[in-house]
């Protein structure tokens, strides 16, 4: 029990001190933009009014960081007014700050967004699951046969393939020569249908191949030579023994995959012009140079993954005891 | 070594001579535009059609080789050394120095979404070929620091390691001439899949608009650009989305065979 709550906190302190690092390295990359953001956001027509104007409201006229260099003093300590420190103590009260360009709090610009993200995500890890769970068992229970080299063919496929060619020729396929869904949009209910599967993709592939090695490992275990002893036959054998255990590993990968989804989806997103997080990150963050925005929408991407890991690593070690004595 | 890796070989070499000769095997200019001769299909004089602008698909698709193995190279050189390093100097010194590093530094890099990292990177630091090459070097070195680690704790307990000390080899000898060689294979394995990664980043990458910026002929970007035609011309898709593909399973054949072929367990099987 004492070694469990000593695992936990370290996994804790590292987490966060992962996430630490995140927003350090979110709030300090700002720091590297060519020019300043006031010039690339007024224009270059701006006045040195309107610019100052706009470094005080974004707080921009502040330095940087606690200590700073400037070539006649040296090391110049600032103390606690500054940049830094103002992103963290906004942060803590749950304020990612205002929009450059629209001057909305990021903080509800990403929570209009997120749910669709999340959606997307989650669809995504359906199809993989819905995909991989028959092809992964069937191959592995039949190992070497056709079914097997053909599940192998496919989840290389998934890998190999990335999603913006897969989603492209699924558009191809299912809305231009088909005409069974719109080929963009997140509108309608089975607007998701293509971009889940396209998200999901490599997942099921990677899931596929899991699942195979996992159920090819536990058929070799004693206790399917006894299960099959006893007269059981193999359906109840795979269905009922081997699946439950080969699964504890597919569920850490599961987990592991939804941060992944998470941040894999910006691609997705953009295919199918998806309206989620992904999609305001690319386009009103990165492309109309909101420095703002995309702090906050990298931010929120980082610390779901980071924290999706966490969780997972619980989830596993609960479910597996063999994990949490060890 | 199983037949894919023999495949994956054959494709590898396949590209690395396209790129190499990418002069002389492209059949047409890949700046030249001809606007009377747009979304052209796959044809005796256009192999691969041609694009919205009327260049040749096949050529640019060649030379889009070039540049892909050029970011593909450059990455996995550039993070290998440093993460050679790095995991050397965390194997091999052990204590709070490989606490900090593999304990605090090597998570956090692990435990960040890679794509997502460097695309921040890009979209603050601004696209460009070196800048990218920069944000996948930033995210790729750890993999080597991983592997390079775990070879050095392993490798720094054998006998001949010990006899270099005691003769009073020093730290940097040791690890340059001793260690290092006999780390060597699984770190090829990781660079081949590097490789296959950082293909697959840079076509991304370019693919958001954030890696190389046209008129380079970047798969990422060609697949990009055809994003809007090709549900009427999906040959303008096809092509470079063939030759990505082709690449990353190219490099992970080898890299997979290779960690198989290299590990007698897994050859059991």
């Amino acid at each position: 029990m004492l070694n469990g709550i000593n695992r936990f906190l370290r996994q804790l302190t590292l987490t966060l001190l992962v996430v630490w690092t995140a927003v350090s390295l979110v709030t300090l990359l700002i720091e590297l933009v060519p020019g300043s953001p006031a010039s690339a956001i007024l224009g270059e027509t701006a006045t040195a009014e309107q610019i100052a104007n706009f470094n005080a409201r974004h707080g921009l006229d502040k330095p940087a960081f606690f200590v700073g260099y400037d070539s006649k003093n040296g090391l110049v300590w600032h103390g606690l007014t500054n940049r830094y420190a103002d992103y963290w103590k906004s942060l803590l009260r749950g304020d990612l700050g205002r929009s450059f360009r629209t001057d909305r709090p990021v903080a509800e610009m990403i929570a209009e967004r997120y749910p669709a993200t999340l959606k997307l995500a989650i669809a995504a890890m359906l199809v993989a699951i819905g995909i991989a769970l028959p092809l992964g068992v069937l191959a592995g229970s039949r190992r070497g046969s056709i079914i097997d080299n053909f599940a192998s063919f496919i989840a290389l496929l998934g890998i190999s393939l990335p999603t913006f060619v897969i989603g492209p020729f699924l558009v191809y396929i299912f809305s231009v020569k088909l005409g069974w869904f719109a080929p963009t949009g997140s509108l309608y209910p089975d607007d998701i249908v293509l971009p889940a599967i396209t998200l999901g993709a490599a997942l099921s592939a990677i899931l596929t191949r899991m699942i195979r090695s996992s159920i090819i490992e536990e058929l070799g275990e004693d206790y399917v030579r006894t299960a099959r002893a006893k007269g059981l036959s193999e359906r109840t054998v795979i269905y009922k023994h081997v699946l439950k255990n080969g699964l504890i590993p597919v569920v850490t990968i599961l987990g592991l995959q939804l941060g992944v989804l998470l941040a894999g989806s910006i691609i997705t997103e953009k295919i199918f012009s998806w309206q989620g997080l992904g999609l305001l990150l690319l386009e009103d963050g990165i492309g109309k140079r909101d420095y703002r925005l995309v702090q906050g929408c990298v931010l929120v991407i980082s610390v779901t993954y980071i924290v999706a890991n966490l969780l997972t690593d619980f989830v596993y070690r609960w479910l597996d005891p063999r994990i949490r004595l060890s | 070594m199983n037949r894919l890796t023999y495949i994956g070989i054959f494709f590898a070499v396949l590209i690395i001579a396209a790129a190499i000769f990418a002069p002389w095997i492209a059949t047409h200019d890949i700046a030249t535009q001809n606007l009377g001769n747009r979304f052209a299909p796959p044809s005796s004089s256009y192999w691969f059609g041609t694009d919205a602008l009327g260049r040749d698909i096949f050529s640019r698709v060649v030379f889009g080789a070039r540049i892909s193995l050029e970011v593909g190279i450059t990455v996995v050189a550039v993070s290998a050394v440093i993460g050679i390093l790095i995991g050397a100097i965390a194997g091999y010194f052990g204590g709070w120095v490989d606490a900090f590093l593999s304990g605090y530094v090597f998570n956090v890099f692990l435990a960040f979404p890679g794509l997502l990292l460097a695309i921040a990177l890009v979209a603050f630091l601004g696209a460009g070929l070196g800048k990218l090459i920069l944000a996948l070097c930033i995210i790729g070195w750890v993999g080597y620091a991983r592997v390079m680690r775990g070879q050095v704790l392993k490798v720094r307990e054998y006998e001949f390691v010990q006899a270099a000390r005691a003769l009073g080899a020093s730290n940097l000898r040791i690890i340059l001439t001793h260690i290092l060689p006999n780390s060597i294979q699984p770190l090829i394995v990781q660079a081949s899949l590097g490789m296959a990664g950082a293909v697959l980043s840079e076509a991304s990458l370019s693919f958001l608009g954030l890696g190389i910026p046209p008129p380079a002929p970047s798969w990422g970007t060609m697949i990009e650009e055809a994003r809007n035609y090709f549900a009427v011309y999906p040959h303008t898709l096809l092509f470079p989305g063939l030759a990505i593909a082709v690449t990353v399973l190219a490099f992970n054949f080898i890299g997979d065979g290779l960690r198989e072929y290299l590990d007698p367990k897994q050859r059991e099987r």
